[in-house]
């Protein structure tokens, strides 16, 4: 039997740069910035003031009634939001026949981290009889698929990949691999976060990540330029429907893109920082050509990782050219973070909708607010803005506390 | 407001259900669409509201909302 494919049918994004997916993907190739002054709640005490906060979010606009809105951590109603959208823009239909072979796979980093604080805060100041049977069920990170599944029908496996910034790329990995063991035929994937909190931003803060350029809010998230110093914490969700290629055909689906390889990595060096020669980095990304049967050169662009923060800009440069060689230099590589912030164990997911975008438009995106290049950071970042190219495959990468590490190859779809 | 419209209220915006459905024949599982979680967080807010405590014994008699008003004027300060 020969290997089943699996495709991109379906896409939703509900991010800092708009509430659905085309005004996010208009916004990043207009070359906006979803970044703006921390509204969630009072950050005058805070050194990082700013965020890329998902504005105007309004559940009952996404089909989530107000009583069941309010039993959800925030995280999850941007995640039945994002997946009552991507179910829609799939077309698939949930039936009886297909509800058990649908996953529901996503990356969460962190969970319901504004539930945690709301109730530790009532623990703390009216005693353990005042925290409410919904703290748990509000809390853990699984309920973002389990909700989408409620709200849905989808009856397939259900879980959440928990690997902090490689969360989303490793459940996308997860979700394809079942498809391609013939587990399930489709799969509701990507990820979500939604931890602009006190506690989210006080945490980060507190091990120097967080950019505190306060005054220019836009300009703050600047991967790969000279004067980078940390990243911008932002929130949001970007969902994949995935299928296997027979099934998509089958119903006449749109197919977007097709995913061709996954590969992970851990370092095995620190708790925070990645390994200074970008191994481990490279490791992932080599392991995900391995996986796909691609060459080095066969890769037309990079969806890096390009958090803003020194060191993981160097050391994912250094781990491209170990994999690329000459060819690091010629293709384009592009941090979307610049303008949506970093979505944490959300980051993949929202990534991963713009690389399948960028394939199917044949429209590169830029990197934001890269004036000032850094010698030791010399690629082709697409400082000047979007390109039309017609890549046929990008690899897309995130990386996470932990020293672990993702990598996604998505390539055109060509008609077969 | 009177005790049965501050009960009302809490049970308006726990519930998600209309102000007209809050009758007090009204059962909150049947009629009002509660589940046990929200029965437990129905309590503590009306606990909350009227600075009363509310037994487990006593609260699985509060099924429906004229039981609430009967217990809270009984028990009210």
């Amino acid at each position: 039997m020969s290997k089943k494919r699996v495709v991109v049918t379906g896409l939703s994004a509900i991010s800092p740069l708009g509430n659905d997916l085309e005004s996010s993907w208009r916004n990043l190739l207009e070359g906006r910035s979803g970044i703006r002054p921390i509204t969630a709640f009072d950050a005058g005490a805070f050194d990082a003031k700013i965020a890329g906060e998902v504005r105007d979010f309004n559940p009952e606009d996404f089909g989530i009634p107000v009583k069941q809105a309010r039993r959800m951590d925030r995280f999850v109603q941007l995640a039945v939001a994002a997946g009552n959208a991507l179910v829609q823009h799939s077309g698939y239909a949930v039936t009886e026949e297909n509800t058990d072979d649908t996953a529901v796979c996503l990356g969460i980093g962190l969970g319901g981290l504004s539930t945690l604080e709301v109730f530790h805060s009532k623990l703390r100041d009216s005693g353990p009889s005042r925290v409410s049977p919904f703290y748990i069920p509000m809390l853990i990170s699984n309920m973002a698929p389990g909700q989408i599944s409620i709200f849905t029908g989808i009856k397939g496996p259900n879980l959440v990949v928990t690997s902090a910034c490689a969360s989303s790329l490793h459940a996308i990995g997860y979700a394809y691999s079942d498809i391609l063991l013939g587990r399930c035929k489709a799969a509701v994937t990507g990820g979500v976060e939604a931890t602009i909190t006190p506690m989210g931003i006080s945490g980060f803060t507190a091990m120097k990540a967080l950019c505190t350029r306060n005054d220019e809010p836009e300009r703050a998230s600047r991967p790969f330029d000279m004067d980078r110093s940390g990243f911008v914490m932002g929130e949001g969700a970007g969902f994949l429907f995935i299928e296997e290629l027979e099934s998509a055909k089958a119903r006449g689906a749109s197919i977007y893109a097709e995913i061709i390889g996954f590969g992970a990595s851990g370092d095995a060096y620190h708790m925070t920082a990645p390994q200074e020669d970008g191994r481990g980095m490279a490791s992932s990304m080599s392991r995900a050509l391995r996986d796909a049967g691609l060459s080095p050169e066969d890769v037309d662009h990079v969806n890096a990782h390009g958090t803003s923060t020194h060191l993981n800009d160097l050391c994912e440069t250094k781990a491209i050219k170990q994999v690329f060689g000459k060819h690091a230099y010629t293709i384009p590589v592009v941090s979307n973070k610049s303008q949506v912030g970093h979505l944490l164990g959300g980051a993949g997911g929202i990534e991963s909708v713009f690389s399948v975008l960028t394939l199917f438009h044949g429209i590169v995106p830029g990197t934001a607010n890269y004036e000032t290049p850094d010698p030791e950071c010399d690629l082709n970042y697409m400082g000047k803005g979007p390109e039309k190219r017609a890549v046929r495959t990008v690899l897309c990468n995130d990386f996470g506390f932990g020293g672990t590490n993702g990598s996604i190859i998505y390539k055109r779809w060509e008609g077969k | 407001m009177s005790v049965e419209e501050r009960v009302k209220q809490i049970i308006v915006d726990q519930l998600g259900v209309d102000a007209n459905e809050v009758v007090p024949e009204a059962a909150f599982i049947e009629d009002l669409g509660a589940d046990s979680l929200d029965l437990t967080e129905l309590i503590m807010a009306m606990e909350e509201e009227f600075k009363v405590q509310i037994g487990d014994t006593d609260a699985q008699k509060l099924l429906k909302v004229k039981d609430v008003y009967k217990y809270i004027a009984d028990h009210s300060a």
